[in-house]
């Protein structure tokens, strides 16, 4: 069986092995962080696969990092806990100055610091990020942030923050999402020096967390590239991320086709295995042609987005169809296992649940529909 | 000191086999394959007598066809240094892996060859003795400990009474057990590297050896699928069923 960056495939998968169901478990219902995991993959130097080799990293594109992802999640583990280590440094690398690299990169590959935490989400700007009201308002030695970021990711586990920030004001740029900038803020000492973090309790165990900022001072270099022209800067990194996380949909449905089939193998009901009955054969079966599908198309955005070529189009369509496959896989899986889907020890209610994710985060579903509706399409605008 | 392993490309050992439509062997096509676990064993004890410096140079041999490449490649990830494939698309029997790996170790005059003790697929439990016999070498068969000193291998064994060690000169042949050690998964800079490490590609009929099999396959099947147990109501109808319908007892 022929199967791209096999090598890298196998390792992840051996990796994992030593992280099973029970594990992931249990950090599920102490809402806890899989520590263990994150270290065996620093360890092996996965998570600094899209780190140049010059910075002490491996000098690989998304396709590598999106095999990674995809296997980890194909062995019912999940990325969700680091997989921002990979990819929220390519800011600092493509736009940082030079100072800003050699200080942070070499840290971020060894695994010494963790920067694996992007806020941009607030309470009330929802998706429109050019509402973010978090401001920065600059200073001598540096910049003073006010404001709240909702669902930060992992901010608990992560020594560098990667912040976005109104440095003017909306109505004052030609543009609305002119005057954000973006900030790489050092979060070790500014517990009770103006930021604050609060976890929130939430469907899945993702560590994400309420953050308040109140007076808190930035050094003036934090700011990456130029100050108010932050949104560009992330939009590139926004592409890579939503590939990335298209492969770990791809692995999860992968997951839950490979459950599926197993049990419909296995479990004998009215004399026959229920996978004899084409009722639950079929669903699994289109599950599959679906999820081959979406692959193709992660696949497409990956190889782009390695090229330097443009892949905004591809990169959203792959999520999309990706998050859509695994989801509808899910559904499938917990339909074939009957009521033991329900049961904790089968995993599959846990992965059920993880995989929703993929259609509300990192963008929702909608948000790409009107993407390909207005900007591919050219079809009226809608807001 | 040289060190060879020997490495098999076989179904990976998570797959549930089945019989091809001939019932002339087990499918392969569109199945999942990796190294013999008893192999990844033997790479990794030779991977960490390079690391203890008793080792300066670990060379990863394979026979089989051009995937088995895939397979080198894993153990250069591991840490061996640089792979040799034998090249064929025959099965070969243990007597012909043996000979074939016999025309290697003149060629490349290693102190110690490590083989798994059998492969997973045909479970034959054969090459390393082999080897050894042809090769006229002292064998450490099923090593569940190797500790080398000069020119002396300690080899302690699994064997029905419990543990035994014994001494043998080098070179020798020895063939690991699953308790020799838990072979590492390999790290992604170490996957980069080992691209770039040399694997010679041989054909097999560039050797000469006469390879042709020696045993016939007659006919592959299935296991009996396993009946539902019953529970038995006291001894006397245990002993019963015992005796007349498992035919165990007389
Ligand atoms: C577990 C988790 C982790 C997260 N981690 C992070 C993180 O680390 N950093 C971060 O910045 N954010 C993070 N997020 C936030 C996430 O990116 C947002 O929740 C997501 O982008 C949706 O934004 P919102 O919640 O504000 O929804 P809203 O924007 O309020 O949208 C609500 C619904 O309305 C729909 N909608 C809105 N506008 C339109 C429209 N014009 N047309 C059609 N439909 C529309 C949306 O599609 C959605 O279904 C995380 C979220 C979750 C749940």
């Amino acid at each position: 069986m022929s199967e791209s960056f096999h090598d890298i495939r196998e390792a992840v998968r051996k990796l994992c092995a030593g992280f099973p169901g029970e594990y992931w478990r249990n950090l599920d219902r102490e809402r806890s962080y899989p520590t263990d995991f994150v270290d065996a993959l620093t360890n092996s130097g996965f998570l600094s696969a899209l780190i140049p080799t010059e910075f002490g990293g491996s000098g690989l594109g998304v396709q590598e990092a999106g095999a990674i992802l995809e296997e980890i999640h194909a062995s019912g583990c999940n990325g969700g806990a680091c997989h921002a280590q990979m990819y929220t440094m390519g800011t600092i690398l493509r736009h940082g100055n030079n100072q800003q690299k050699e200080t942070y990169l070499p840290k971020i590959a060894s695994g010494e610091l963790r920067l694996q935490a992007f806020g941009v989400t607030e309470p009330t700007s929802g998706t429109d990020t050019s509402r973010i009201r978090t401001t920065a308002t600059r200073r001598a030695d540096g910049y003073i942030i006010n404001g709240q970021k909702v669902w930060t990711s992992r901010i608990e586990y992560s020594d560098l923050l990667l912040l976005l920030a109104r440095t003017k004001p909306r109505e004052s740029g030609k543009k609305p999402h002119d005057g954000i900038s973006v900030f790489l803020v050092d979060i070790r000492d500014l517990q009770n020096q103006g930021l604050e973090i609060k976890p929130l309790r939430a469907m899945i165990n993702h560590s994400a967390c309420e953050v308040f900022f109140e007076n808190m001072l930035v050094p003036t270099s934090g700011l990456i590239g130029k100050e108010g022209e932050g949104f560009r800067y992330i939009l590139d990194g926004m592409n890579a991320e939503r590939i990335l996380l298209a492969h770990e949909a791809i692995g999860d449905a992968r997951w839950f086709i490979d459950k599926a089939v197993g049990y419909a193998k296995d479990r004998v009901v009215f004399d026959r295995p229920i996978g004899k009955n084409q009722g639950v054969q079929f669903p699994i079966a289109e599950n599959y042609a679906e999820m081959c599908a979406a692959q193709l198309m992660v696949q497409k955005a990956a190889r782009l987005f390695d090229n330097q070529e443009s892949c905004g189009k591809e990169a959203n369509i792959a999520k999309y169809l990706a998050s859509e496959a695994s989801w509808r896989a899910g559904d499938t899986c917990m339909q074939t296992f009957g009521g033991f889907g329900f049961a904790e020890e089968y995993d599959i209610e846990r992965k059920f649940r993880e995989t929703r994710l993929f259609r509300t985060a990192p963008i929702s579903s909608n948000l790409i529909l009107s993407y390909i509706a207005e900007h591919v399409l050219g079809l009226p605008r809608s807001f | 000191m040289k060190i060879l392993v020997a490495v098999k490309r076989v179904v990976d050992y998570n797959v549930k086999v089945r019989v091809n439509l001939e019932g002339t062997a087990v499918e392969t096509n569109n199945v999942k394959m990796s190294m013999n676990p008893f192999d990844e064993i033997a790479v990794e004890e030779g991977v960490r007598l390079k690391e203890s410096g008793k080792c300066d140079e670990l060379v990863a041999v394979s026979i089989g066809t051009s995937s088995s490449q895939e397979t080198i490649r894993t153990a250069l990830a591991m840490g061996a240094d640089r792979g040799i494939l034998v090249e064929t698309d025959d099965p070969i029997e243990p007597l012909g892996v043996a000979k074939l790996l016999k025309v290697i170790c003149s060629r490349e005059k290693p102190d110690i060859v490590i083989v798994g003790k059998q492969a997973i697929d045909d479970d034959a439990n054969q090459t390393g003795q082999m080897l050894a016999a042809l090769l006229d070498w002292p064998q450490g068969t099923f090593a569940s400990r190797i500790n080398i000193e000069n020119t002396k291998a300690q080899v302690t064994r699994e064997v029905d009474v419990g543990l035994e060690t014994i001494e043998i000169n080098l070179p020798a042949v020895i063939s690991t057990d699953l308790r020799l050690n838990e072979p590492r998964y390999a790290s992604l800079p170490n996957i980069m590297k080992a691209k770039k490490k040399p694997i010679d590609i041989i054909p097999i009929t560039e050797l000469n050896i006469d390879i042709a099999p020696r045993v016939k396959v007659i006919k592959v099947s299935e296991p009996p699928k396993r009946e539902a147990g019953v529970i038995v109501e006291n001894v006397k109808e245990l002993l019963e069923k015992l005796r007349n319908e498992a035919k165990v007892i007389s």
